[in-house]
């Protein structure tokens, strides 16, 4: 075991030291390892971004009650009482003794995308006071926050990026309405950050939404206060609602384009892979017939043929690897915080997120390099494991 | 017994046996036959060369000789094994305890030093560190390049590079020198001094070495002389003394 261990390790090493004098074709293999990772972390963080987005801003300790049946917020909807009595739940968070239940309201607004000759869906949420309450890190960075009764917005970090004239001071007009921007926010990175933000009640006047709301969110008073709520809602025939984790529910909104986005981008990769595969193989089998007679005579002296197989695959392994790690390095400086806006399929609305590599997926694309690097060794390996010694010690 | 009557004795014993050895390759179809029906001795101590026209055997009954290549029929024993039986990965076990080769073109690996390359076959032995480079400079010794240790064959001459090739061979002890036409790629004074080494190694060191030429100045330099043609030795494998 031991001399076999020795074997592999002094034969690897004279190939990983014949590599300079093969250069051309290693470089080809190493390209096309780098470009597969490359484009495989570069789809996953976008998947990963997004939903890291839509779910990252979301509390375990806060509710959101929809109508019952709806599947987001554009379906749902609730009058002024009912969002009164969902206040007054027990298991509801109170704060100088009030509870801590922010009633919402949700329109999509048409927008001039920055940089483009196009327009997109952006979310208008109307709150009220208690919104900033229930969020989990909510902080105004530019500017102040809107006063009620007055046409003003405030707007997310991210679609401040994203779409046209939302610089502080600025007015912008969303059907006859004029709306002035007053300041702008983060909330942790989240789904808030694709939002404009204004009073609710003017907001309702707006859009002649009368005294109705779509959402309602609150902040539970402990942990376990969940099932005390639903049994609440349970109980009284009054309530007919779908209450939620928020987290459940953002990570439920974001599953649809996640799982577009990885629909679309495995098979990409795999397919690149595959060509990347090709590229393996070809330079494998070029080194392996480059190394004939050093192979063939590594053999006479005695050196076993699967120590002889295994630092060929060893060799394959190492190009895979240096490949994955160029091209995850390179995917993370140029992708790594990158910000992108799209059409959130849930909401019909714009999200705007960065691409997030993480470390989990560069691990993912070294194995993903590793994984290629195996099977482009695998047959160059067998072959240098069986090539006929006495014939091979005569190629010059 | 003297130890000089002991040596006398081991240098009379057979170190080979060849008994009705073929070998055949097939070609699409066709079986072609290589060697046919060989039957050769082999004494311990040695120095025989083989010679005859391209295609007559030689290279082939070297390879088999060495473990490389296995007969269609026949035995082929060496120092008390049957080489015809064993499994690949047996021969490559016993190649490396028992046979040193030569090549024509030296076949050093290029990234490793001399001494590197002299060192590989005892990589392949249980010795420690200290005890392989204690064998790698007696070697490097015995074939006169110990100031040549740390350069690398391309800064080698061709006659500099066969010594570090014979060095490779020698340093585990083997019971057989195996070369295929040593001195093939080398100018005549260098290779004399290359014959030289290799005589001296089996007058002095009582090495067997069996020897492939096409050169009849190095077939000189063996004991003894053989003669193959068509896949068989001439005179029915006896020996003719070499004319020194």
């Amino acid at each position: 075991m031991f001399n076999s261990i020795t074997q592999i390790m002094v034969i690897t090493l004279m190939n990983l030291r014949n590599l300079p004098q093969r250069l051309g074709t290693s470089s080809v293999a190493v390209f096309g390892v780098a470009c597969v990772v490359g484009v495989f972390i570069g789809v996953l963080s976008m998947a990963s971004g997004f939903q890291r987005t839509m779910v990252s801003a979301g509390a375990d300790d806060v509710l959101i009650m929809m109508r019952a049946g709806a599947t987001s917020e554009m379906s749902s909807g609730m009058g002024y009482d009912q969002t009164q009595l969902i206040a007054n739940l027990p298991g509801v968070a109170k704060r100088d003794g009030k509870p801590v239940s922010s009633p919402e309201l949700f329109v999509i607004v048409d927008i001039p995308m920055r940089n483009k000759d196009s327009n997109a869906n952006a979310p208008l949420r109307g709150v009220e006071p208690m919104a900033f309450e229930v969020r989990k890190s909510f902080k105004i960075i530019e500017g102040r926050n809107f006063e009620p009764g007055k046409n003003e917005l405030i707007v997310g970090r991210g679609a401040q990026k994203q779409f046209a004239n939302l610089a502080v001071g600025s007015v912008v007009k969303f059907g006859q309405t004029e709306w002035t921007v007053v300041g702008a926010f983060e909330s942790g990175g989240g789904l808030a950050e694709s939002e404009l933000w204004c009073d609710a009640k003017i907001l309702q006047n707006a859009y002649r939404r009368g005294n109705s709301y779509q959402i309602v969110r609150v902040k539970l008073d402990d942990k376990n206060g969940l099932d005390t709520v639903k049994e609440a809602i349970a109980a009284d025939p009054k309530f007919n609602l779908d209450v939620k984790r928020e987290t459940d529910y953002l990570a439920e909104q974001s599953e649809p384009l996640s799982k577009f986005i990885k629909m679309v981008g495995y098979p990409l990769a795999i397919l690149m892979a595959l060509g990347a595969i090709f590229g393996a193989v070809n330079t494998m089998y070029t080194s392996v017939s480059n190394r004939t007679r050093e192979i063939a005579t590594l053999r006479a002296i005695g050196f076993g043929a699967t120590p002889v197989a295994i630092s060929t695959l060893v060799e394959s392994l190492v190009l895979a690897v240096i490949g994955g790690v160029i091209g995850s390095i390179v995917v993370y400086f140029i992708f790594n915080g990158y910000t992108v806006s799209t059409l959130n399929f849930a909401s019909f609305s714009q999200v705007v997120f960065d691409f997030a590599v993480t470390p989990d997926l560069l691990v993912q694309g070294v194995i993903f390099a590793t994984v290629i690097g195996f099977i482009g060794g695998f047959f160059p390996a067998i072959r240098a494991a069986r090539l006929p010694v006495a014939t091979a010690l005569r190629e010059v | 017994m003297t130890a000089l009557a002991t040596q006398s004795l081991a240098a009379s014993e057979l170190l080979v046996q060849l008994k009705g050895i073929s070998k055949a390759y097939k070609k699409g179809k066709e079986q072609v036959s290589v060697l046919s029906k060989l039957d050769l001795d082999i004494r311990r101590g040695d120095f025989l060369a083989l010679m005859g026209p391209s295609g007559s055997g030689k290279t082939t009954l070297l390879n088999l000789l060495g473990g490389l290549d296995k007969p269609t029929a026949g035995e082929l024993m060496i120092g008390g094994q049957r080489l015809d039986q064993m499994s690949s990965s047996q021969l490559t076990k016993w190649r490396a305890r028992h046979v040193g080769f030569i090549f024509q073109f030296y076949n050093l690996m290029p990234v490793l030093t001399a001494e590197k390359n002299v060192e590989l076959p005892l990589l392949l032995t249980n010795l420690s560190s200290k005890q392989r480079k204690h064998h790698v400079a007696a070697a490097l010794e015995l074939v006169g390049l110990s100031n040549r240790a740390k350069h690398y064959p391309s800064e080698l001459s061709g006659g500099q590079e066969q010594r570090v090739a014979i060095a490779r061979a020698l340093v585990s002890d083997p019971d057989l020198l195996l070369c295929d036409e040593p001195t093939g790629d080398l100018d005549r004074a260098t290779a004399d001094e290359i014959l030289s080494l290799l005589q001296t190694l089996n007058q002095q060191q009582q090495k067997t070495i069996i020897m492939v030429t096409h050169d009849p100045r190095a077939a000189d330099h063996a004991r003894h002389v053989l003669h193959m043609d068509k896949g068989a030795l001439v005179d029915d494998g006896r020996v003719t003394d070499a004319e020194h």
